[in-house]
């Protein structure tokens, strides 16, 4: 079908080439054609290429040939239609025969399994059915279009430029500048009002830098466990253990995860002697007891995983590594600064309290820390 | 054009030129005579006859590569299905609650609504499990096809002019499906969803000036807060999936103005295509395949669970468990955080510059970037401004291909770095080594796949041109007259020989002064380029090669 009269140099003939350069679309493509196209730009035009040899002959599925085989592929189209109506049927049947019972925990992977391969199996009847019927009966000899350039014709073109020359004179906006630009003043101007009411995505008068140099911690307040909120005792810390820490009092806040966002702190007890204090903290650690922010210095996840036998601690989300008898200085990864200390001390009744707040920021950079 | 094609122009099996508004002639049948007449009301209202006799008939090459678009196109018909429902159930709000449904492990648990609603789509709902799985894997599959979709653009050619403008609209909307897939993945506000957005906050927060406001603004408040989720969600289902479906749209519309391309083959110009009409042949096809899809997606979200948020817990800032992972499609971006070396943030004048963050922010900024624009780069560099319709062989463009391949290894380097813990623990290796290896793929990976893929390009190109000039080798052993054995070498097929000679040639541009006798920098760079593109270069076969090469024997 549409053999000849569609084989690439018989489309060539038609051109659309304007002002002296020639743009009719990727003829040269067709070595016979170069003469005509657009520019190549850096492409070697040959003139010497093979020639096309046309669209091969077309071969007749057996489909075509044999009656008994057209027969057999129509019975398999209909019965995966049929099927698909089963599938639908077995889908809401399955929605009533397996119902999720609260107290059998595995009814809700039979509903899902069930109902789920009703679904399937009414879509892949469709699906399957519809593509072998295209692919075995469906008329299958190839149709040929003919491409036309992207570009309008040049009448067409010149044209749309005389209609915007026209809409120019008719409204003047060339002309009456004055208009034009506060017209454009103007448009510049009318979506500030809706920038500006994005401001009201955060609290007013409060600032961030502020609030993120402060955490719950005070002077006093009692190192509690995460989640249970219990005190510790300094003399239940053994060496070589780790606690989860949350402030005294935080389960009660109204803003419990913005606090534990900032206040949760790791308590370990390693052996005094290998910890290296640096001069100003040395009472920030209670006998080989020391508490470290758990905010990863980097972008901020839980500093979670505690490694006994090297005293490293690892953050989970890229791996930076804070050693902990050198005040958790960052031995690897991509964080730079060292865990913030919570300098903690015990109370009359042995229960470990802070000292203070943290003396910096806890947490990720920002750009008014220093 | 054909006579398939006058045939389309009638309504129903007629002709033409039947009187305005009188239904064209059919049978006599009652349900023909409604379908006619049914027609006729339609038309009548509508001109709908002219979208039929424009498009009905189009024809559309055939191709398994070209399928990959359509997989994407038809597992985001499935997410907007799928997460519609969904929307019924869920409560986008972070306002705490206790949870009392049946998942007993988490009875009693504080948490908030929305991931107290998840859980009940997942618990309580009959098939709201599948619903929600359904939705996460044709989510996860939207994702990989439209990645695959864009390869297959890349290392064809597809995005020569005239479709530059459509690759950029195909990457934006590979982007905002990335977008669309973190918001959905935060939305249920379990352990793991919260971790990630902590990991955004962080990254906020590293930007020079504005970061602890940004992040102000973006949480409504300290982070977590009690905005984000109610936040993400508008993004989710109303201006990121409404913004994706005007692109689709207009993606679509451009691959009709542009008809789809083709490969090369016999009969296969540049002005013309050759494939299947759209009814029925090709409605049957994509149709049918969009149920298969479906179909697919529905049998895997019914066997495998996908983001069981119930092992995971509601969010909390300060539990995590080893080996947190993102969704994959997010592991370039995390593995780039993950490469950079320590120590790189400084305070300078009382101000924090957190490079740690900005560095892999640029890199992935300038990698988007010179993917997005790089049709523009090449067409520069060829000068090439004819259209192109048929694609070319990945090995006929070796430049091409080998940038691709080292975009593919850089890409896939950051991706296998978001993996690094769990590297490191199945292999029983240091994390240290891990991380250090990664780092040297990044950098030296792209260098040697670039070769490795130019020369292999190179090789399967003079074997295509050694066969279309000697054929290929039969198998068969002769003796000769003289006692020594040959094998037989069997020609290919004229239509076979086509397909291996019918490409382009180029070469690299030739420096020449301008009219005023200089020579500008811009062409130094282009000539520059164009060397680097074309240097090395197998020519295809010429009428005269194969004429000396047959007088030959
Ligand atoms: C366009 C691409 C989209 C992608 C890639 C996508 C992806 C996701 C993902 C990964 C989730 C997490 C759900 C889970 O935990 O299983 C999700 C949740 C959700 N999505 Fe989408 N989504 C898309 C479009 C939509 C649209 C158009 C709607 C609605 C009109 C929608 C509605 C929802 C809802 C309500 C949820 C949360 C409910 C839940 O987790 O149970 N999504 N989405
Ligand atoms: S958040 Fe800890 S290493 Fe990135």
């Amino acid at each position: 079908m549409a053999h000849d009269d569609t084989s690439g140099t018989d489309v060539a003939a038609f051109s659309s080439g304007a002002d002296g350069v020639s743009t009719s679309a990727g003829r040269a493509v067709e070595p016979s054609a170069g003469a005509s196209s657009a520019s190549g730009g850096l492409a070697v035009i040959t003139t010497d290429g093979l020639a096309d040899p046309g669209i091969p002959p077309h071969r007749k599925r057996v489909t075509d040939l044999d009656p008994k085989k057209a027969k057999t592929a129509q019975r398999t189209v209909y019965t995966l239609f049929y099927l698909s109506i089963a599938g639908s049927i077995f889908a809401v049947a399955a929605y009533m025969a397996f119902p999720i019972n609260a107290d059998d925990p595995g009814s809700v992977r039979l509903n899902t399994v069930f109902l789920g391969l009703g679904i399937t199996l009414a879509l892949m009847g469709i699906g399957i059915g519809a593509v072998h019927w295209a692919k075995s009966l469906m008329h299958d000899e190839e149709g040929v279009d003919i491409r036309h350039p992207v570009r309008s014709s040049d009448d067409t073109r010149a044209r749309a430029v005389e209609i915007f020359h026209e809409g120019n004179v008719e409204s003047g906006i060339g002309r009456r500048s004055l208009i034009r630009n506060s017209l454009i003043g103007a448009l510049v101007a009318f979506p500030l009002p809706a920038v500006i009411l994005f401001r009201g995505l955060g609290p007013q008068n409060e600032n961030p830098a502020e609030l993120l140099s402060h955490t719950m911690w005070k002077a006093g307040a009692r190192l509690t466990l995460d989640p249970s909120g219990l005190p510790i005792k300094a003399a239940d810390v053994t060496i070589g253990s780790a606690f989860h820490i949350i402030p005294e009092g935080l389960n009660d806040t109204h803003d419990r995860l913005e606090q534990k966002a900032k206040a949760a702190v790791l308590l370990m007890r390693v052996n005094p002697s290998d910890l290296n204090v640096s001069a100003g903290r040395e009472n920030w650690n209670y006998d080989g007891i020391v508490a470290y922010s758990k905010i990863c210095t980097h972008v901020g996840c839980p500093v979670a995983l505690f490694e006994q036998q090297t005293h490293h601690l690892l953050c989970p989300c890229h791996q930076s590594t804070f050693d902990v008898d050198n005040e958790c200085a960052v031995i690897f990864g991509p964080a730079k600064r060292a865990l913030p200390q919570l300098p903690i001390t015990v109370d009359g009744e042995g229960y470990l309290i802070a000292q203070s707040d943290f003396l910096e920021p806890v947490g990720p950079s920002f750009w008014e820390r220093s | 054009m054909t006579i398939e094609k006058t045939k389309a122009d009638g309504l129903v099996d007629g002709t033409t030129d039947h009187p305005v508004g009188a239904p064209p002639r059919i049978s006599n049948a009652p349900s023909a005579r409604f379908t006619s007449a049914a027609a006729n009301y339609i038309d009548e209202r509508t001109s709908i006859s002219a979208v039929v006799k424009e498009f009905g008939r189009k024809i559309f090459p055939d191709h398994w590569s070209f399928m990959l678009g359509e997989v994407a196109l038809y597992s985001f018909v499935v997410i907007i299905l799928t997460g519609t429902f969904l929307t019924f159930f869920f409560q986008a709000s972070m306002a705490p609650v206790v949870y009392d449904g049946s998942f007993v492990p988490l009875k009693g648990v504080e948490m908030s609504s929305a991931m107290s609603s998840t859980l009940n789509i997942s618990f309580e709902i009959r098939g709201g499990l599948l619903v929600r799985q359904i939705h996460h894997w044709a989510a996860l599959l939207f994702i990989a096809s439209i990645g695959l979709h864009m390869l297959r653009i890349y290392f064809t050619g597809a995005f020569r002019k005239p479709r530059e403008l459509n690759w950029v609209i195909g990457f934006v909307l590979f982007i905002l499906a990335l977008a669309e897939g973190f918001t959905g993945y935060s939305l249920p506000d379990d352990l793991l969803s919260g971790n990630g957005l902590r990991i955004i906050d962080g990254m906020v927060k590293g930007v020079p000036f504005a970061g602890s406001w940004l992040s102000f603004l973006i949480f409504g408040g300290e982070f977590p807060g009690e905005e984000i989720v109610g936040r993400l969600y508008t993004l989710h289902i109303l201006l990121l999936p409404a913004i994706i479906v005007a692109l689709i749209a207009l993606h679509l519309v451009f691959v009709v103005v542009h008809k789809h391309t083709q490969y090369a083959g016999p009969g296969k110009t540049n002005d013309n295509v050759i494939g299947y009409p759209v009814l029925p042949v090709y409605a049957a096809k994509a149709g049918g395949f969009f149920f298969i899809v479906f179909g697919i997606i529905a049998l895997i979200a019914s066997f495998f669970t996908i983001n069981p948020i119930w092992n995971y817990g509601p969010y909390d800032p300060s539990p995590v468990s080893a080996g947190t992972q993102p969704d994959w499609y997010i592991g370039f971006a995390d593995g780039a955080l993950r490469l950079i070396p320590p120590h790189l943030e400084s305070v300078i004048w009382g101000h924090t510059y957190s490079w740690n963050i900005l560095i892999p922010i640029t890199v992935l900024g300038l990698f988007i970037l010179t993917v997005l624009i790089y049709p523009f780069i090449e067409g520069w560099v060829t000068g090439d401004k004819r259209e192109h319709h048929i694609l070319d062989r990945p090995r006929n463009a070796p430049t091409r291909t080998a940038i691709g391949a080292a975009g593919v290894t850089f890409y896939a380097a950051l991706w296998s770095a978001a993996s690094s813990d769990i590297l490191a623990t199945h292999f029983q290796l240091s994390i240290e080594s891990v991380i250090h290896a990664i780092q040297a793929a990044v950098i030296i990976g792209p260098v040697i796949a670039y070769f490795v893929a130019k020369r292999v390009c190179l090789a399967l190109q003079k074997k295509d041109r050694e066969m279309a000039l000697h054929g290929f080798e039969s198998g068969r052993i002769v003796r000769l007259p003289g006692g020594e054995y040959i094998e037989v070498h069997q020609d290919v097929d004229e239509y076979e020989r086509w397909k291996l000679v019918s490409f382009h040639e180029y070469k690299p541009l030739m420096i020449r002064p301008n009219a005023k006798g200089k020579i500008t920098a811009p062409q130094r760079l282009r000539a520059g380029m164009s060397k680097w593109f074309f240097e090395d270069r197998i020519a295809p076969v010429t009428r005269t090669d194969l004429e000396r090469q047959k007088s030959h024997h």
